[in-house]
């Protein structure tokens, strides 16, 4: 198996050629099909959902069946919604975690939050779904929006404290000390210099939290439902884009297959747009006073 | 916080916490000391990083309102002994500390001291400038706001005053709220002397702190400690020895964690009176 051992500089250093060759060959193909999916992805999702695309598909509301046209407005405000509900809970809660798993975080119970933070990150999206069921939709006896928000925000907690406790680990211990020398109680040194050195990452965590909670179709189903009606109530089922690309994909009707690609590309959109607000905010908020 | 005047020219004094030691001097214990007495008293120091012992018995007097260099070879403990004066080595897991510091006659190391508030009358200035990434303005005016001070025209006043003593007013007048990450090295660690002198500390402690800049930025910095040390007692650590003979006015030489030798300036340079300090001053080791 291992390459004949030469004594001879030459044939060693040909071997050597030859194996950086393969192995540079073998990085640059990896690299290449990484970006495969995506790029098919967006590429399939523009040639399917394009045609469908129109003012309408934005601004009016789902058409009963047999009746051509009409849009998904709802679904979109929905979508919107129960992200802000999850992210409402799951950031502070995160964000908190993971400061502190990174400032504090020693001993066994660190170990621990760690532990099922990584765990949780593992659960599957159904199972999620379940549980804000039983945590949410029991109780209250009804399907609703608030318990699809729930759902959306145990996804999205992981997430968002390990990569948390990554970008507070990551700001330099010379910040820290420059403020606790100049008189900073820790907790102020924490809250007015850590914290915000470490806000680019931090607003990543958040992003990659919400476009992996957006389209998240499993824990909405038996908690969100769907609704084919305008509703903005938190106690009542509320559609979401994902919900109607379920419903739409495998529904025997050309128009609700079309209107299911627009619905795709426009949930790739909303991920998109989300993501961006919030690093230009972020950038906005930087270097002022 | 009493109000202070926001002029260039006056330097006012909001020596708060403590009263003025330089009036109500403790009896003078041994001969051949200073007649004022030390604002920095060490009393048979040692220190201990786990089981690593990296100070051992220093004793050490500081005058108030002069320069002190400590010099020594890397290693020698002489980063740790300055961060015993505000007690940064605290953040440190599994330091342990015995034996005496007494700042303006309070030991630091009692349990009943405030670390903050030792921290706000001990500035300190590090090896690399580390402004925060936030703009000139809110560095200088961060400790001033820690201190509660919230009124507009008050910071404004008392950040103009730091970087003019800090001598980088000029420089910096016309965008204190662009990016502390933007000046060069030697900006940023004159703003950060700035920053610690903007909330009046007695004691400015630095460690190494031109180590990391060009012959040119060094200069000011020297200069401008020359110029600090009539308002504040200043404490400087370096293994540069031309350094500490060029801005000293007293010196104490370290070697693994002992004090080996203390006294004026010219003299440790000229006489030194122990033969390891001849060695290092005269670069046999170090």
């Amino acid at each position: 198996m291992s390459p004949e051992r030469s004594d001879l500089p030459g044939g060693l250093s040909s071997w050597r050629r030859t194996m950086n060759v393969v192995a540079l060959a073998g990085a640059w193909l990896c690299a290449a099909i990484v970006i495969l999916p995506l790029a098919l992805i967006v590429w399939h999702l523009l040639a399917r959902g394009v045609p469908g695309l129109n003012l309408a598909f934005f601004t009016h509301m789902p058409k009963p069946v047999g009746e051509s046209g009409g849009g998904m407005a709802n679904a979109i405000v929905g979508t919107l919604i129960l992200v802000a509900i999850g992210a409402v809970i799951a950031v502070p809660i995160g964000v908190g975690a993971g400061v502190w798993l990174a400032e504090y975080g020693r001993g066994r119970f660190a170990a621990m939050v760690r532990y099922t933070a990584d765990v949780l990150a593992g659960v599957p999206s159904i199972v999620v779904g379940v549980v804000a069921y039983g945590l949410v939709v029991v109780p209250m006896h009804r399907f609703s929006a608030m318990a699809g928000g729930v759902a959306l925000s145990i996804l999205m907690l992981p997430t968002i404290v390990r990569a948390t406790e990554e970008v507070v680990l990551l700001v330099p211990r010379s910040y820290r000390e420059a403020a606790l020398a100049l008189g900073a109680p820790r907790w102020r040194a924490i809250q007015e210099i850590v914290i915000p050195s470490a806000s680019a990452g931090i607003v990543t965590a958040i992003v990659l939290a919400i476009a992996r909670a957006a389209g998240e179709t499993a824990p909405l189903l038996f908690t969100a439902l769907n609704n084919r009606f305008w509703s903005l109530r938190l106690d009542q089922p509320m559609a979401s884009l994902p919900a109607f690309i379920y419903d739409y994909a495998k529904a025997p009707y050309e128009d609700w297959n079309r209107q299911a690609w627009t619905a795709a590309l426009t949930l790739l959109f909303v991920v998109a747009i989300l993501s961006g607000i919030l690093r230009l905010s972020l950038r906005r908020s930087h270097g002022g006073r | 916080m009493e109000d202070a005047e926001v002029t260039v020219d006056s330097f006012p004094t909001i020596r708060t916490a403590l009263p003025d030691q330089r009036g109500a001097a403790p009896p003078a214990s041994k001969p051949g000391q200073p007649p004022v007495p030390p604002r920095i008293t060490v009393h048979d120091l040692d220190l201990w990083y786990g089981a690593t012992q990296a100070l051992k018995g220093v004793s050490l007097d500081i005058p108030d309102r002069s320069v002190t260099a400590i010099i020594g070879p890397s290693g020698c403990g002489k980063s740790t002994l300055l961060r015993c004066f505000n007690r940064m080595n605290d953040t440190i897991p599994n330091v342990r500390v015995k034996g005496q510091v007494s700042i303006s006659g309070v030991d630091i190391y009692d349990s009943s001291t405030d670390v903050v508030e030792l921290r706000r009358r001990v500035g300190m200035v590090f090896q690399r400038p580390n402004p925060f990434p936030k703009s000139i303005f809110d560095n200088v005016a961060y400790g001033l706001r820690l201190l509660g001070i919230r009124d507009r025209a008050e910071l404004e006043g008392r950040v103009q005053q730091a970087l003019e003593r800090a001598a980088l007013w000029g420089e910096v007048r016309e965008r204190l709220n662009g990016s502390a990450l933007q000046l060069s090295g030697g900006q940023q660690q004159r703003l950060c002397i700035a920053r610690a002198l903007a909330i009046e500390p007695e004691v400015l402690l630095m460690d190494e702190p031109a180590s990391a800049l060009d012959p040119t930025a060094t200069a000011r910095i020297e200069e401008l400690v020359l110029g600090l040390k009539t308002s504040f007692t200043i404490v400087v650590v370096t293994h540069n020895m031309q350094q500490a003979a060029r801005i000293s006015d007293r010196t104490a030489f370290m070697l693994s964690g002992k004090l080996i030798e203390r006294g004026e300036t010219r003299e440790l340079f000229t006489r030194p009176k122990e033969k390891l300090t001849e060695e290092y001053i005269t670069g046999r080791f170090g």
